[in-house]
C-alpha cells in the first residue's frame, strides 16, 4: 500500500506537502484575523508574474516568484498606509497590477506550457531536489520568525493601534510579516499550485475557528486540519491520478463541511 | 503640586481644513483624577490621541513625563482604553488571558519571552478587575461590561502611571457603572494611578474627579473643583453653547 514511498518524487512531494501544511495555516491564522484573506491570492498572482519573468529571463522560476511576491508584499504595505481606512483596497490594487503583469509576461515569454501549468495547479512529479532545499530553507525562516515574534504578531492582529502604543515597531513588523506571507506563498505553490495556495491559508483556519478555544489553539487545530488535508490529498492524487493541489484543497473543504455538520449535531442535542 | 505627567503648550490641531483644537495648553499632574467633557465633535478624543502621540499637533509642544514626546519611549507607563475598545472583531478567537498578556510587551520587549513572573502579573491584573475566573474565556463571548474590565486589566498589566479612557461607561448598566467607579477610585487612591477620563456623563463624574477640563469650539476651559455647582450649567451647555461659555468664569 505504501509502495508509493519507494519513488523519490513521492518522498519529495510528501516532505514539501507536510512543510506546507504547517506553514500555510500558521501564517494564515494571522492573515485571516487581520481580515486580509485576499492577500494570499494577490501574492500568488505576483508570484505567477515572477515565474513568467523567470522563464523569460532565464532565472530559476521559484526565485522569480520569491522576488516578485516580495516586491508585491512591500507594495501592499506601502499602499496600506496611504489608504489606511481601506486595507482591502491596497490588496486589490496590487492584485490587479500582478494579474496584468503576469498576463503580459506570459504572452511575451510565449510560455503557456506544461511547466507553467505545474506552477498553476501544483504537481507532485515536478518537485525536484532544488525545490526541496528552497522550500525547507524558507520554511525554517518562517517558523523561526513566528516563534520569535509570536506575541508581536498576535498583538498587531488583535489591536494594531494598541500595539503601536505599547511601543512596538509596528510598521517594520508589518513589512516583515508580509514578507513572511510572500515566502509562504512561494513555499506552497510547488505543491498545491499558485491557484490554490490561498485556500490552504484560509480554509483550515476557517475550520478551526469553528471549534477553537484560544488563539494558540486556533493555530494548532488549523495545522492539524491542513496536515490531514495534505496527506489525504496527496494519497488520493497518486491513486486516482488527480491534481494534488485540487485534491488537497477539496479535502480541506470536506473537512470544513464535516466540522460544520458535527457542530450542528451537537447543538441540536 | 505633584510632578507633571503630561504637559501640552499652545497646541493647535486640525484634520485637513477643519480646525479642532486652537492654541490649547494644559497639564496633567501625578495623582489627578481628571475628567474631560465637551459636546460631540468638540475634540475630546483628538486631544487624548495627541496626549498619546498617536497624532501630532500642527503647532505646539507635548511633553510626557518631562520628556519631549518624540523622544519618549517608556510606553508601559501609559495605559489607553480607546472609545471603541469593545468594538474589536468579536469573532477574534483570543482568550482573556491572551489579550491581557499582549500588553506585557512594554515589559518583555521585542522578541522577549513571557515567563512565569509575567503570567503572575496577568493574574494579578485580572484579579484587580474581578475577572480572574474568566481567564480562559474567549473575549468575544463576554458581555460589554466584562470586556471593558478585561481592557482595564490589559492596561494595568504594564504597570502604568496613568490611564487614559475614552467614554468608558458607554453602554454599561448602573450597577456595573457603580463598580467601575469603585475600581477607578481604588486605582487612583490606593495605587496612585493618574486617571484621565473623557465622558458625557457629567452627573456621574461629579464628586468623583478632582479636576474637569471642558472643550468647546477648539478652546479648553478648566475647573479645579468638582463640577457639582456647575453641572446644571454644563448640561445646558450641550444645548445652548453661548450661554454656557458666558456663564463660566474662564
Ligand atoms: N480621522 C478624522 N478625519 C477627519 N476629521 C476628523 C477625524 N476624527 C475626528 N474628526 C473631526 O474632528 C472633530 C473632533 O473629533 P473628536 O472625535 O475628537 O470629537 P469628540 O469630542 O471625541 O466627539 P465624541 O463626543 O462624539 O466622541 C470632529 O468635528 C470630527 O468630525
Ligand atoms: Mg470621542
Amino acid at each position: 500500500m505504501f509502495e508509493l514511498f519507494n519513488y523519490g518524487f513521492m518522498q519529495r512531494a510528501f516532505a514539501a506537502g507536510l512543510l506546507v501544511a504547517v506553514i500555510c495555516p500558521l501564517i494564515g491564522t494571522f492573515v485571516v484575523m487581520r481580515r486580509l484573506s485576499m492577500i494570499g491570492d494577490t501574492l500568488s498572482h505576483a508570484s505567477l508574474a515572477g515565474i513568467a519573468a523567470g522563464m523569460l529571463g532565464g532565472l530559476y522560476p521559484l526565485w522569480g516568484a520569491l522576488l516578485f511576491s516580495l516586491i508585491a508584499a512591500i507594495g501592499i504595505e506601502k499602499l496600506r498606509k496611504r489608504f489606511s481606512q481601506y486595507a482591502e483596497l491596497s490588496i486589490s490594487i496590487v492584485l490587479s497590477a500582478s494579474i496584468g503583469l503576469a498576463v503580459v509576461l506570459i504572452s511575451l515569454a510565449n510560455s503557456f506550457n506544461a511547466d507553467l501549468m505545474s506552477y498553476l495547479f501544483g504537481s507532485i512529479i515536478a518537485v525536484n531536489a532544488l525545490d526541496i532545499y528552497i522550500i525547507l530553507g524558507l520554511s525554517i525562516i518562517i517558523l523561526v520568525s513566528v516563534g520569535l515574534f509570536y506575541k508581536e504578531f498576535f498583538y498587531m492582529a488583535f489591536d494594531e493601534e494598541g500595539a503601536e502604543l505599547a511601543g512596538m515597531p509596528v510598521s517594520g513588523l508589518n513589512v516583515y510579516f508580509t514578507v513572511l506571507t510572500a515566502m509562504t506563498i512561494v513555499v506552497s505553490m510547488r505543491v498545491v499550485g499558485m491557484m490554490m495556495v490561498s485556500s490552504l491559508m484560509v480554509v483550515p483556519v476557517a475550520c478551526s475557528l469553528l471549534i477553537s478555544k484560544s488563539f494558540k489553539n486556533t493555530i494548532f487545530l488549523s495545522v492539524i486540519f491542513a496536515l490531514i488535508s495534505v496527506v489525504i490529498g496527496l494519497f488520493s492524487s497518486y491513486w486516482l491520478d488527480l491534481a494534488p493541489g485540487g485534491s488537497i484543497v477539496l479535502t480541506s473543504i470536506f473537512i470544513l463541511i464535516a466540522v460544520l455538520a458535527v457542530k450542528r449535531i451537537f447543538r441540536m442535542q | 503640586m505633584g510632578t507633571e505627567i503630561i504637559r501640552v503648550e499652545n497646541i493647535s490641531f486640525g484634520y485637513g481644513r477643519v480646525n479642532v483644537l486652537d492654541n490649547v495648553s494644559t497639564s496633567i499632574i501625578d495623582g489627578d483624577f481628571l475628567g474631560i467633557v465637551g459636546p460631540n465633535g468638540s475634540g475630546k478624543s483628538t486631544l487624548l490621541r495627541i496626549f498619546l502621540g498617536l497624532i501630532k499637533p500642527q503647532k505646539g509642544t507635548v511633553r510626557v513625563f518631562d520628556t519631549d514626546i518624540e523622544k519618549f519611549d517608556q510606553w508601559g507607563k501609559i495605559g489607553y482604553i480607546p472609545q471603541k475598545a469593545t468594538s474589536f472583531n468579536q469573532g477574534f478567537p483570543a482568550t482573556v488571558e491572551e489579550v491581557v498578556s499582549a500588553n506585557l510587551y512594554p515589559i518583555v520587549g521585542l522578541a522577549g519571552r513571557i515567563k512565569k513572573a509575567h503570567k503572575e502579573k496577568v493574574d494579578e491584573a485580572l484579579r484587580t478587575v474581578g475577572m480572574l475566573e474568566k481567564k480562559k474565556s474567549i473575549i468575544g463571548r463576554l458581555s460589554g461590561g466584562q470586556q471593558q474590565r478585561v481592557f482595564i486589566a490589559k492596561a494595568l498589566v504594564s504597570a502604568p502611571r496613568v490611564i487614559f479612557m475614552d467614554e468608558p461607561t458607554v453602554g454599561i448598566d448602573r450597577n456595573s457603572e457603580e463598580s467601575f467607579y469603585e475600581l477607578m477610585k481604588s486605582l487612583n487612591r490606593e495605587r496612585g494611578i493618574t486617571l484621565v477620563m473623557v465622558t458625557h456623563d457629567i452627573g456621574a463624574i461629579d464628586k468623583r474627579v478632582n479636576r474637569v477640563l471642558c472643550l468647546s469650539e477648539g478652546k479648553l476651559y478648566e475647573h479645579d473643583c468638582a463640577v457639582s455647582q456647575a453641572s446644571d450649567i454644563f448640561k445646558e451647555a450641550y444645548g445652548k453653547r453661548d450661554s454656557w461659555t458666558i456663564t463660566h468664569r474662564h
